[in-house]
């Protein structure tokens, strides 16, 4: 049983849902991400998703790719990164997974990226260019070493094909919620309480969605039928100005964004 | 003539003295691929968000459909002849034969074609599947801006919207190209990520594909991107070794001893190797971009200086650096400023039947030279590269043998930059 797993059966005893907040590794550099993880932890974030900067991400909208870009362009490694996940996670108790494409997971090494994000204390991986058809390799590993590896579902997916996918992923399953890349949207589309409703029904696994949201509207809508929410740009965008503004201030922002998104789900929730 | 290459498969093909022979049973396997998961041996694949699987699959299903309908084919053929002018010549470069002093330089003359290169072939042939589809609107990436010109082309004769990313280091260079596509009607979104060329302009593409995949087809001008992109760009691009087979046999009754063409992305040389993959006596050879050296970030040469990764949907040779990020990459030509290649390419590469080499920017630029003033034809800087090779090549064999050079396009839209360039040299 991962560390995923076991969060979210003390959460289902509970009573209560996930909030994920997504953060790019390095931007500006790996101690702010390490002290927004460690400020999300102490906010009562539920788990965080790391993002490794990548250099040709096609899911990811402007808020994503240009904090990538930044990461990048001062040279952020992966290796600083684990290193710093390896210290961070150390210290807190929620589940850190990573947001990976499969371009770095390959390059690096299937194995030797799996082992060495779970001994940075690493749950898990969400690798959101590797389909159900193509990741063989990386789940029989992830499965070898208790490493979930996230899967997704889009509006896009024919159900059968949801189902497939379903089985084959570990941790959690993340819907998305838009046909359409990352990135904060106004308005979600209504089908989405449908169509992850049904996914429901179909699986034992929990269902966390993500894309596009940014406000607590968005989570007070997908929290009846949904096991955690994802909330990324709206985060990023706010990490984005530690660069040039005093670095508690940034900290303390992202850390009320964080209550106000979790007050929002609890009361759902109860 | 033209359109795509007839499913049966060849038990026999042309020995290159004009006999019949038996096909080689290795050869024959080299030449069946992709399989169903669009694996050309190790390489390929789909490596793609989730939500454009689906797409995916329709456009795999439909492009299968296609391939068996007679009329499809009969209204490919019809636009490849009546509208773009095929069969190309295929014409005997005496001169710069003579200037190499040593095999005879025969040239495809691609840059014939409507909108002067080989790109409508493909662009044409997925337009039509973009009806099939009831798609109402495509989008696609262009680098040197003759996939764009020749998408934009398509689109206004069949009605369609169109818009074409362009990295805007490539819109500065490969600037009439860039009026032609508005004077068709298709809006060219600049691009100002990354290294501003080829590549962030798929990345663009597709992330416009992510958001309206269920209205618009993405036209990928090359055989890159995923499964089944490599393997319809590179059945329509198939036209162009299929007729220079025929045509050869027709003019010298035998086939060439060495087939060149340049690879960026790669989808003339796979048009143009594709139907000799069989051909046992037809040495090919790919011509990637040398840049300024082989130093990295000098060069445009993944298949000689890269390793096996993924980039841009499928697994392929590729410049990247030791975490898998991709790097950047130099050609004065931004057909070939690109740090991938088509998954095709690599699988000939590892299986040895195609060898592959690259080209220096200043041997190019004497390749095109050679070229203008020998035989007066302009080649496009991406087919300078081939023709550079071609020469090279020819100077060390007799004057029997025949070098066949796939001349993908002309070289009108980069006059400007050439005489940048050479300016530039004279400083």
């Amino acid at each position: 049983m991962s560390a995923i797993d076991q969060l979210f059966t003390e959460l289902k005893q509970q009573g209560r849902k996930a909030l994920m907040p997504f953060v790019t590794a390095g931007d500006p550099d790996v101690d702010f991400t390490a002290a927004v993880i460690r400020e999300l932890a102490a906010r009562g974030a539920t788990m965080c998703e790391v993002g490794i900067p990548y250099s040709d991400p096609i899911a990811d909208g402007p808020v994503i790719q240009a904090s990538y870009t930044r990461a990048l362009e001062k040279h952020v490694r992966l290796a600083d990164i684990l290193a710093m996940l390896g210290a961070t996670t150390r210290a807190i108790s929620m589940p850190v997974v990573t947001m990976v494409s499969y371009a770095i997971v390959y390059r690096h090494g299937l194995e030797k990226y799996v082992r060495e994000a779970k001994a940075a204390g690493v749950a898990g991986a969400i690798v959101p260019d590797l389909l159900v058809e193509e990741a063989g390799p990386l789940s029989d590993i992830c499965r070898r070493e208790d490493f979930s590896l996230i899967q997704l579902v889009t509006p896009t997916t024919p159900r059968e094909r949801a189902l497939r996918i379903a089985e084959s992923s570990t941790g959690f399953l993340y819907y998305v919620s838009v046909t359409g890349i990352t990135g904060e949207r106004q308005a979600l589309p209504a089908e989405v309480t449908e169509n992850v409703g049904w996914l429901r029904s179909q699986t034992e696994l929990p269902i966390c969605i993500g894309f596009g949201i940014s406000q607590p509207e968005h989570v007070r809508m997908l929290s009846p039928v949904a096991d955690g929410v994802i909330v990324g740009s709206a985060f990023v965008r706010r990490m984005a100005t530690a660069a040039e503004r005093p670095r508690d201030e940034v900290l303390a922002e992202i850390g009320s964004f964080a209550t106000s998104l979790l007050e929002t789900l609890d009361h759902r929730a109860n | 003539m033209g359109g795509l290459p007839s499913p049966p498969l060849p038990t026999t093909s042309y020995a290159p003295n004009g006999i019949v022979k038996m096909t080689d049973p290795v050869l024959h396997a080299t030449k069946q691929v992709p399989d169903a998961a669009g694996r050309f041996g190790d390489f390929g694949g789909r490596y793609v968000p989730e939500t454009l699987t689906r797409a995916l699959d329709e456009l795999a299903a439909e492009y299968e459909k296609a391939k068996h309908d007679p009329a499809f084919q009969e209204e490919l053929d019809d636009l490849l002849k009546n509208y773009v002018g095929r069969p190309s010549p295929l014409y005997h470069a005496r001169r710069l034969s003579e200037e190499c002093g040593g095999a005879q330089i025969w040239l495809k003359r691609e840059d014939l074609n409507h909108t002067g290169a080989h790109k409508i072939n493909n662009t044409l042939g997925q337009t039509l599947l973009t009806q099939r589809m009831g798609k109402q609107r495509v989008i696609a990436e262009t680098g040197a801006g003759q996939h764009g010109v020749a998408t934009a082309t398509a689109c206004a004769r069949f009605g369609l919207p169109c818009v074409v990313y362009m990295g805007s280091e490539d819109i500065r260079r490969q600037a009439p190209n860039v009026f032609s596509m508005k004077l068709l009607g298709a809006e060219v979104r600049p691009v100002d990520t990354g290294s501003r060329t080829l590549r962030d302009a798929i990345n663009e593409a597709m992330r416009d594909w992510m958001s309206s995949v269920e209205t618009t087809h993405y036209i990928i001008g090359s055989v890159v991107g995923p499964h089944p992109f490599p393997m319809i760009v590179r059945d329509f691009q198939a036209v162009i070794g299929n007729e220079s087979r025929v045509q050869m046999m027709a003019r010298v009754g035998r086939l060439p001893d060495c087939v060149v063409a340049c690879v960026g992305g790669g989808s003339n040389a796979a048009g143009m190797f594709y139907p000799f993959v069989e051909d046992r006596d037809v040495a090919l050879l790919g011509v990637e971009a040398g840049g300024l050296g082989a130093a990295p970030g000098q060069h445009a040469s993944p298949l000689s200086f890269g390793d096996p990764g993924v980039l841009h949907g499928s697994y392929s040779y590729v410049m990247q650096d030791e975490d898998g990020q991709t790097c950047d990459v130099h050609s004065m030509s931004a057909g070939l400023d690109y740090p991938g290649v088509g998954p095709e390419h690599s699988f000939w590469k590892a299986t040895g039947r195609v060898a592959y080499t690259n080209c220096q920017d200043d041997d190019a630029m004497r390749g095109f030279d050679a070229l203008a003033r020998n035989e007066g034809i302009l080649p496009a800087l991406e087919s300078s590269h081939a023709v550079a090779k071609a020469m090279e090549f020819a100077a060390k064999r007799p004057k029997e043998d025949i070098v066949l050079v796939c001349l993908s396009g002309r070289g009108d839209k980069d006059a400007s930059e050439i005489a940048r360039l050479k300016a530039a040299d004279e400083k």
